[in-house]
């Protein structure tokens, strides 16, 4: 297992270098944006990738409300960590895209607005999970996660159709895409699920030996009492 | 900054959150295995 | 008085008598209501022409703000004297408690809005161009989202650190959906547009999260 993890370190980094390549020189340049719309091709990605990681979070913790195993509490953990860092990302970059093109730095469209709530739902979850004490951290981010994720049609949808009474400028790009951007799209798409898949890998191990040093401690803490408490 | 400009600095970005990132997950994992390390003497 | 509804009744009278017995609450959050209303009068002009395309959106947000205040204290008189240990000991379903506390949660922030109201209709100079009945229908429904979801989460927040910071936290983000909804429903029934859309979604918005709540209290109420 542990040898696996450089081996896939290698894979990612260079389907990262064959996403950029792509990316940067392959896709064809757009005909109204220019070369600023190649920012496309790490904004989309980063987005789709960090909704699979959502969705994931959400599976985790439908499955500790019912198993109560600590693993699947670390998988919802990580997946919202790495999620809400891939969003940040796609948050990022839209408006970075939206400055050259439109000429303002955001834009309420619809897009960008949903994902900004998501992005606020899953911050406040990682919000809980550090105020909360303890025992119950599990329990009680599960739950939330639950509601959080049964808000997230209602999200995409309610903005959607505000958008539609209201139109905004829209970023992300609609019509027709050249069959080579497509590649390039799902190239980086897939680099970047693997990235994110080392990454959680990662923070999932890091979770893990964070538990092990706090057991740690605990059985101290038992076993060599201070003070006198007899 | 012209429309390149744009481009680069998006592309740096997303490298700059992810390495960040990366990156305190090492150090967080550095610092508890020497930490463990020390409990299990 | 073993029978659900017994327990929803015999606790949401329990409240409601505190309440109404104490007046320390009703009568703090009369002044606040008052207070946020005049507030808003000083920071959005209620002269200007665009006060009765933003009403909608100032009337909600006050709302808010007080639906807040109110259920950050209702939790907390629970916690002083630990009622919420025995609950979680006694053979009451879990569900009993949540609706009580959401149906007494409801009735004060309604109250609240019934103070709040006849104040930003004469500052603002509000009429609804639309049927007004529906500004009800929009007040309860919109009401509800938020105390289903704000019970919920005062219960969730009850246990961790910086309680009163908790609530807002994360209560706005999930309200999100439901808060435009209200506002867009408000201003299109002021101005005189079809509100039907956003009724139904804040209609589906509550059946959601209503059932979603109910399922997930008692897995709240025990955590451990």
């Amino acid at each position: 297992m542990k040898r696996l993890f450089p081996i896939l370190g290698v894979l990612t980094a260079i389907l990262l270098c064959y996403g950029l390549y792509q990316a940067l020189v392959v896709a064809p340049t757009e005909q109204t944006m220019g070369d600023v719309q190649r920012i496309f091709y790490y904004h989309v990605p980063s987005a789709w990738t960090a909704f699979i990681l959502f969705f994931i979070n959400f599976v985790a913790s439908i499955l500790y409300l019912v198993k109560r195993r600590s693993a699947q509490d670390m998988v919802a953990l990580t997946t919202a960590e790495v999620g809400v860092v891939f969003l940040t990302v796609n948050l990022v970059t839209g408006p970075i895209w939206a400055r050259p093109v439109w000429g303002i730095w955001w834009t309420w469209d619809w897009r960008l607005t949903s994902t900004l709530v998501m992005w606020l739902i899953y911050v406040s979850y990682l919000f809980l999970r550090r105020f909360s004490s303890g025992g119950q951290t599990p329990t009680l981010a599960a739950a939330l996660a639950v509601l959080g994720a049964l808000c997230v049609p209602f999200v995409y949808f309610s903005i959607w159709f505000f958008r539609t009474q209201h139109p905004q400028p829209v970023i992300g790009g609609g019509g027709s895409i050249d069959p080579r951007m497509w590649r390039a799209l799902l190239v980086n798409w897939l680099a970047f699920s693997c990235f994110a898949f080392m990454v959680c890998w990662s923070r999932y191990r890091l979770e893990k030996l964070q538990r092990e040093v706090d057991e740690a401690h605990a059985m101290q803490s038992l076993l060599a009492p201070r003070g006198g408490v007899r | 900054m012209n429309g390149n400009g744009y481009l680069f600095a998006a592309y740096a970005i997303t490298w700059v959150i992810h390495i960040t990132y990366m990156g305190t997950i090492l150090s967080r994992y550095a610092r508890l295995k020497r930490e463990i390390e020390q409990l299990k003497k | 008085m073993t029978k659900p509804s017994g327990i929803v009744r015999a606790t949401l009278l329990k409240d409601l008598r505190l309440e109404w017995r104490s007046k320390d609450a009703i009568n703090s959050m009369l002044f606040f209501s008052l207070l946020v209303v005049v507030v808003f009068s000083f920071s959005f002009d209620p002269t200007s022409e665009e006060s009765r395309q933003i009403a909608g959106g100032l009337i909600w947000v006050a709302f808010l703000f007080a639906a807040v205040v109110a259920l950050n204290q209702t939790w907390a008189r629970e916690i002083r004297n630990q009622v919420l240990d025995a609950y979680r000991v006694s053979p009451a379903p879990a569900n009993s408690l949540f609706i009580a506390k959401a149906l007494g949660n409801f009735i004060f922030v309604l109250v609240l809005e019934a103070l709040m109201t006849p104040l930003f209709i004469m500052f603002y100079r509000l009429r609804a161009l639309g049927p007004a009945w529906q500004l009800l229908v929009v007040g309860a429904l919109g009401t509800w989202a938020l105390v289903v979801n704000g019970t919920f989460f005062a219960a969730m927040s009850l246990r961790t650190r910086s309680r009163e910071i908790m609530l807002p936290l994360l209560l706005f983000p999930i309200s999100i959906p439901a808060i435009l909804a209200m506002v867009q429903a408000t201003t299109a029934i002021l101005s005189g547009e079809q509100a039907r859309f956003w009724i139904v979604l804040l209609a589906t918005y509550d059946l959601v999260f209503t059932t979603g709540c109910l399922l997930l209290f008692e897995t709240v109420l025990n955590a451990e």
